[in-house]
């Protein structure tokens, strides 16, 4: 199996530092501004800004986790349905800014199912997207991310591996590895 | 990815595994959260026609399942043999199939003969979910049952459940001792011996005929309705007398040394199986049952949903 790193710790460290700054360019101190992470693997990268944004602005925005699974398009049309994740919204989202955070952007589905799950939550004053990696040439919709970590460029045989501390990996490593070849 | 139902149909506890069980209660905690948000509704069915069918009266489980359904975004039709063909003399599979030509997907069904939706699976193709045939079984009510007790007691495994009443004429009690039983409980019935069916013990269950060793022992009690409608003959002298006996009050809870929770099925008859200070108690979840039944039921429709073998890609 062929694997190219894309993310090491310090790498990351920094795009996360970067990211956070802008954010704070556009939303100043967070006051009407929340961030969703998406359900499943979007959370640690999710919590990981909100704990940088903390440091950063002295002060903790408001977190919550989405998940998206009874929204999605894909029901009853694949194999195996997909685990549902826990979604834990303890607030408003009415009339705020909303910043999704995912790790991965790829197809862009996801990432409409989880606007129709944050709608149910209320009617948000401007949504934004921010993905660590972006795909790109590979949206099955028109969805593009406001924040990107950085862009890649795939073929869909290949899949991004993200392996983060917080998810029990031994250091925060981001790779693009090549499938095998299914017989 | 996550597993999913090796079943088609739901028709009995008896065909599901402690594996499947386990995947419907974990389905069904993440819409009890839904169902508590603002707004209580997913599109997941929304491509998806259910009808229910029900030829024998039903009030909860004919409305909880109707509004999973509807939480779930599917279309519902209704239908009640009182006001249909069936008095016109139409069988059960001409019924089914007329209701499926108008390109139904999934069939709930009530019948009052056991057996019926079994019947049915071997003829159709759409999924068909059991909501209670005669006194076989009723599938839905022991998985809510028992996803009652998973979420009040932390857990199935190793509780007592004392099943108590008309256990004779009560598809709740089947259902019930299978899904325990599969869960790792220990199960009791208790009730009078001419309402308890001759061979009980042969399912691995405790018979006790007096009810207060039987609330003595069991952390929680599931009490049945008296099911006058489904005797034809007397099984004891009177309700006055049988309440006098296994009507459960809060002088005979207090008097054991322990809090036991009380469940029931619906409808009760007051003052009969249970009397009021009881069914209103601290100690009983009858309404949280009734809540937790529409998470049940919309967790058993959307497993059940997942495949549509005609939008999966073919394969060669």
């Amino acid at each position: 199996m062929r694997r190219r790193l894309l993310f090491d710790e310090p790498l990351l460290n920094v795009t996360v530092h970067r990211l956070c700054e802008q954010l704070i360019e556009n939303h100043d101190d967070f006051d009407n501004s929340v961030i969703l992470g998406l359900q499943p693997r979007g959370i640690y990268l999710a919590e990981r800004i909100h704990a940088h944004l903390g440091t950063l602005l002295k002060k903790k925005p408001k977190l919550g986790y989405l998940d998206a699974t009874f929204y999605r398009d894909d029901f009853r049309r694949r194999d195996k349905p997909i685990e549902p994740s826990k979604t834990q919204v303890e607030f408003s989202i009415e009339g705020a800014n909303v910043i999704l955070i995912d790790d991965v952007l790829f197809t862009g589905r996801t990432v409409r199912a989880a606007m129709d799950a944050m709608i149910d939550f209320g009617r948000p004053e401007k949504v934004e997207l921010l993905v660590l990696i972006d795909r790109m040439y590979s949206r099955d919709i028109p969805i593009e991310a406001t924040y990107v970590g950085r862009r890649v460029n795939t073929i869909e045989s290949q899949k991004v591996l993200v392996e983060l501390k917080q998810q029990g990996s031994k250091e925060d490593k981001i790779w693009i590895i090549d499938k095998e070849k299914q017989k | 990815m996550m597993e999913e139902l090796k079943v088609k149909h739901l028709l009995g506890i008896k065909e599901l595994s402690k594996e499947e069980i386990e995947l419907i209660f974990r389905t069904a905690s993440h819409f009890k959260d839904i169902l508590n948000r603002p707004i209580k509704k997913v599109p997941s069915l929304r491509d998806v026609t259910i009808a229910n069918v029900f030829f024998e009266n039903s009030t909860r489980t004919r409305l909880s399942f109707e509004l999973a359904e509807k939480r779930l975004s599917a279309d519902v039709i209704n239908f009640s043999s009182s006001s249909s063909s069936v008095k016109k003399g139409e069988t059960l599979l001409d019924t089914i199939n007329n209701i499926l030509a108008m390109k139904v997907d999934m069939i709930v069904m009530r019948h009052a003969s056991p057996g019926a939706p079994h019947f049915l699976a071997k003829h159709i193709d759409a999924n068909i979910v059991n909501a209670g045939d005669g006194t076989h079984e009723h599938p839905t009510q022991a998985l809510l049952d028992t996803f009652s007790i998973h979420q009040q007691l932390g857990g199935v495994k190793g509780k007592k459940v004392a099943i108590i009443g008309d256990i004779l004429h009560s598809r709740v009690a089947l259902s019930n001792i299978f899904a325990l039983q599969k869960l790792g409980a220990e199960v009791m019935v208790c009730g009078p011996i001419t309402l308890l069916p001759k061979h009980i013990a042969k399912l691995g269950v405790k018979v006790e005929l007096e009810v207060k060793k039987a609330l003595q022992w069991c952390d929680v009690a599931n009490v049945l309705r008296i099911q006058l409608e489904r005797q034809q003959i007397k099984y004891f002298p009177s309700l006055r007398e049988y309440s006098l006996y296994y009507g459960i009050n809060k002088k005979l809870l207090d008097s054991l040394k322990k809090e036991i929770t009380i469940m029931h099925p619906g409808p009760i008859n007051r003052g009969i199986e249970l009397s009021s200070d009881v069914a209103d108690s601290t100690h009983s979840i009858i309404l949280d049952q009734v809540e937790r039944g529409v998470a049940i039921r919309m967790a058993v429709l959307y497993l059940l949903a997942a495949k549509r073998p005609e939008l999966q890609p073919e394969l060669d």
